[in-house]
């Protein structure tokens, strides 16, 4: 096993430029390390993390960790976060050493496995005793993927949240949206997998070209800082003479962000536009106008940069953060009871694999709640069916404006009565 | 053309559809003689939507004004509205250049020019153009600027536009049936034109037109329009959401709507209820008069946050001292001013036409406020086409590029 703790390549680094690793952790983290195109990460250390041997064999990366012990007799862990998690805090050390000398660690993981899901929040509390900034860029599982495994992630979303700077997460069931009926399933996934690595190289490019207006890394620093949720983030390009209006609008269109939706509910964004020399102050000041207008309430980070390779066109990366108490309240719902029952109840319970992980690192509030619900099989089922009906399955009929184009006001729509987007109820 | 003092306003709105034929007598004064209405029927959000039911109404509605007037209808002014039609202020600047520096009447069309040259996206067309105030070297305020001296010439207009295709559509609609589009007009603007008093403009006043399908909003401030917007939200959607809310069909809505309707909930309707019937009299459903009043009340207040919160935006609020004046058919909702009153935190009251005569039946009513708004704008462009040289700002500024 390798323990080196710097490329060659971080060490020739600009002294301003912060040092950045990138993990692949898991069969997913592995594979889209593959994807990602290694020059423009130029000066990244490239690191793929796994269980299982066969997938870093196909792996070109310089480093690869290859986690083993004899408990999992060459099989990888089969699908089981929890021995993930064991192997991962076995061999703590080396994943720390790992991580040594970067100042921002990417992880890039495919959440709802074991390896993926198991290893990343060890990882990311290793890459935090150094003191590196950690952003995880995660998949959640497809719903067909089953429940298990949607549970798994969620709670180890959780976890990731709790120990991991900034969490960027991609629910695979939003690329639905992008794809079509003839879309193949090697398409979706390459869509999906492309997504993240477009958060990733959003983010990594914010911090190395050379801005019109720098975007510090301090600034990212405080926007993922103590915002432990989710974030969302877009990337759209456009190009022509309209591209300012038409990255605007793809944005405001973007599945990603729900329309425009999350803009407006997120207290964070993070905007970065991206073009060649050609591009103008007007168009920043176009872009950062219309994009202002959508997230009145949010703290606004923008930077602007010049990269000869874009041509004329133009891109736009947002990554948009809210606080966990921020959230609407029907999905705040819904939130609140995956925020607090994977993690307490599902995962801690089940304590009684072959191999004892140590305590996960939990607030006082958590663990006070895995107490309570810990053993009480019969109120967690209770629970799942209580979870079901909070689900926001009512569709609201617009009625006579089912047809007409929708009145949208800062990503709300006017055209559902304002006393059921307020929650006031009747009776 | 035949008699060149009948002026026409046609709106095509989402509820009506109104025409309304004015007279312009010798001293300019307008006398409105005619008014004919329809039921409309193919407009959703102030835009048409069915254009042959949309032709249907405007037919009927212009037969009935042009029986009433007995006069034959060939030029209208026609109101356009809609969630696209935006406002913005834009400014121009131009140097003199002349030796003596005196500003000349060239200078001001060229920074005319200037300021209406504006980036706008292909697709969208220029509504009005309205001047606002000179500036010369940095000086505010100035109304007439040729002879002055001064080395920079400024100024502001007020930019109202729109998506061209939509505007054509309805514009097609009337060309369509043998009449001639004089000009298109934003409805809210010729709604402010109908309402305020000159005076009123100088002082500042937000007219506010609730129709059915849009609320258009105009602010006047200094004598110019300062800020123009549309809401695609009107008396339609509180239909709707009455139909949503209190699962009626929404012709019912429209009808309890009408008859228990209220922008604040009344203190006495705790609990009382309303009994539905059929044709025969026979009860069908029982409706909560309180989950009516609150769900209209709900809706209503929305439109004035989201005008208030626009206001705000543009930093207007400080310059509204004549206050807030309502039009349209949600002007006539119970209560509206009083609900207004608490969002904006200003007077509000229903506005009334004025420095128009003519048939009362017309002037009295909210909704006919932007139709007759239509003919008073009429008014002013063909007496400026006189070539009389009327010194109201509205004569002056009010011309299309």
């Amino acid at each position: 096993m390798k323990t080196k703790t710097q490329t060659p390549a971080a060490m020739l680094e600009p002294a301003k430029l912060p040092a950045a690793k990138i993990f692949g952790v898991g069969g997913a983290g592995v594979s889209l390390l593959e994807a990602m195109n290694r020059e423009e990460f130029a000066g990244a250390g490239f690191v793929a993390v796994n269980t299982d041997a066969t997938s870093l064999a196909g792996s070109t990366v310089a480093l690869k960790i290859h986690l083993e012990t004899k408990l999992l007799r060459g099989l990888g862990t089969g699908g089981d976060p929890e021995r993930g998690r064991a192997i991962a805090e076995e061999q703590f050390a080396t994943l720390k050493t790992a991580c040594e000398g970067a100042d921002v660690i990417f992880m890039i993981a495919g959440l709802g496995g074991g390896a993926g899901s198991g290893i990343t929040p060890v990882l990311a509390r290793a890459a935090k005793e150094t003191g590196a900034l950690v952003l995880a860029f995660v998949t959640l599982p497809f719903v067909c993927e089953g429940n298990r495994r949607q549970q798994q992630a969620q709670q180890n979303l959780e976890q990731l949240k709790s120990v991991a700077d900034g969490v960027i997460c991609l629910p695979c069931q939003k690329t639905f949206k992008l794809i079509d009926e003839n879309t193949s399933v090697l398409d979706t996934f390459r869509i999906t997998g492309e997504l993240l690595v477009e958060g990733v190289r959003g983010v990594w490019r914010l911090l190395t070209r050379p801005g019109l207006i720098q975007i510090h890394f301090d600034d990212l620093c405080a926007l993922v800082r103590d915002r432990h949720s989710e974030s969302a983030f877009a990337f759209v390009e456009a190009s022509g003479p309209a591209r300012s209006r038409e990255v605007v609008d793809k944005l405001l269109n973007h599945p990603l962000l729900d329309e425009g939706r999350v803009l407006a509910e997120s207290d964070a964004v993070l905007v970065s536009l991206m073009g060649g020399k050609d591009l103008t102050m007007n168009e920043v000041d176009r872009v950062m106008e219309q994009i202002s207008r959508h997230c009145e309430r949010a703290r606004v980070i923008m930077g602007a940069a010049v990269d000869e390779t874009m041509k004329t066109r133009l891109s736009v990366t947002v990554v948009a953060a809210k606080q966990a108490g921020a959230a609407p309240v029907a999905e705040s719902m819904a939130a609140a009871a995956e925020a607090t029952e994977p993690a307490a109840s599902r995962g801690y319970a089940r304590s009684t694999s072959r191999c004892f992980p140590p305590a996960p690192s939990l607030s006082p509030e958590q663990r006070e709640q895995a107490m309570t619900r810990h053993g009480s099989g019969r109120a967690r089922k209770v629970n799942d069916r209580m979870r079901q009906a909070q689900l926001p399955l009512a569709i609201i009929s617009k009625g006579r404006f089912d047809k007409s184009e929708p009145t949208i006001h800062k990503g709300e729509d006017l055209d559902i009565p304002t006393y059921i987007r307020r929650g006031v109820a009747l009776n | 053309m035949f008699d060149e003092s009948i002026i026409v306003g046609l709106e095509i709105g989402t509820s009506k559809v109104c025409a309304v034929i004015g007279e312009q007598g010798a001293d300019g004064m307008v006398n409105i003689i005619g008014l004919g209405q329809a039921r409309s029927r193919g407009v959703r959000k102030g835009e048409v939507a069915d254009t042959t039911q949309a032709e249907e109404d405007v037919r009927n509605a212009i037969v009935e004004a042009e029986q009433m007037a007995d006069v034959e209808i060939r030029n209208v002014y026609l109101g356009v509205t809609g969630g696209h039609i935006r406002g913005f202020n834009n400014r121009g600047v131009h140097p003199v250049v002349s030796a003596d520096r005196e500003i000349s009447e060239d200078d001001v069309q060229d920074v005319i020019k200037n300021a209406k040259a504006i980036n706008l996206p292909t697709e969208n067309n220029v509504v009005h153009a309205i001047r606002q105030h000179f500036f010369v070297d940095g000086q505010d305020g100035v109304t007439n600027p040729v002879g002055m001296l001064g080395s920079r010439l400024e100024v502001d207009v007020h930019v109202v536009h729109g998506n061209t295709n939509r505007l054509q559509n309805a514009i097609r609609l009337v060309k369509g049936l043998q009449l001639e589009v004089d000009e298109i007009v934003f409805n809210g603007l010729a709604s402010s034109l109908a309402l305020l008093t000159s005076e009123q403009k100088e002082l500042g006043a937000l007219v506010i037109d609730i129709g059915g399908g849009t609320t258009d909003y105009v602010v006047c401030a200094g004598g110019v329009i300062r800020h123009t917007g549309v809401l695609a939200v009107g008396g339609d959607h509180v239909s709707n959401d009455l139909a949503y809310g209190l699962k009626v069909p929404l012709s019912r809505a429209e009808k309890l709507k009408l008859e228990h309707g209220s922008a604040l909930l009344d203190g006495k309707i705790n609990g009382q209820t309303v009994t539905i019937t059929n044709e025969l009299g026979l009860p069908l459903k029982t409706v909560n008069v309180e989950h009516l009043q609150r769900i209209m009340s709900l809706r209503l207040e929305e439109i004035f946050q989201l005008v208030a919160q626009d206001l705000e935006q543009a930093g207007l609020f400080d310059y509204l001292r004549a206050g807030v004046f309502l039009c349209g058919g949600g002007a006539r909702v119970p209560q509206i001013a009083r609900l207004a009153e608490q969002v904006l935190q200003m007077p509000v009251s229903i506005g009334q036409t004025n420095s128009v005569s003519g048939l009362k039946s017309a002037l009295d009513q909210p909704e006919f406020v932007t139709a007759i708004g239509l003919v008073k704008f009429g008014s002013f462009k063909t007496r400026k086409r006189e070539g009389k040289s009327w010194k109201d700002f509205l004569g002056k500024i009010l011309q299309r590029p």
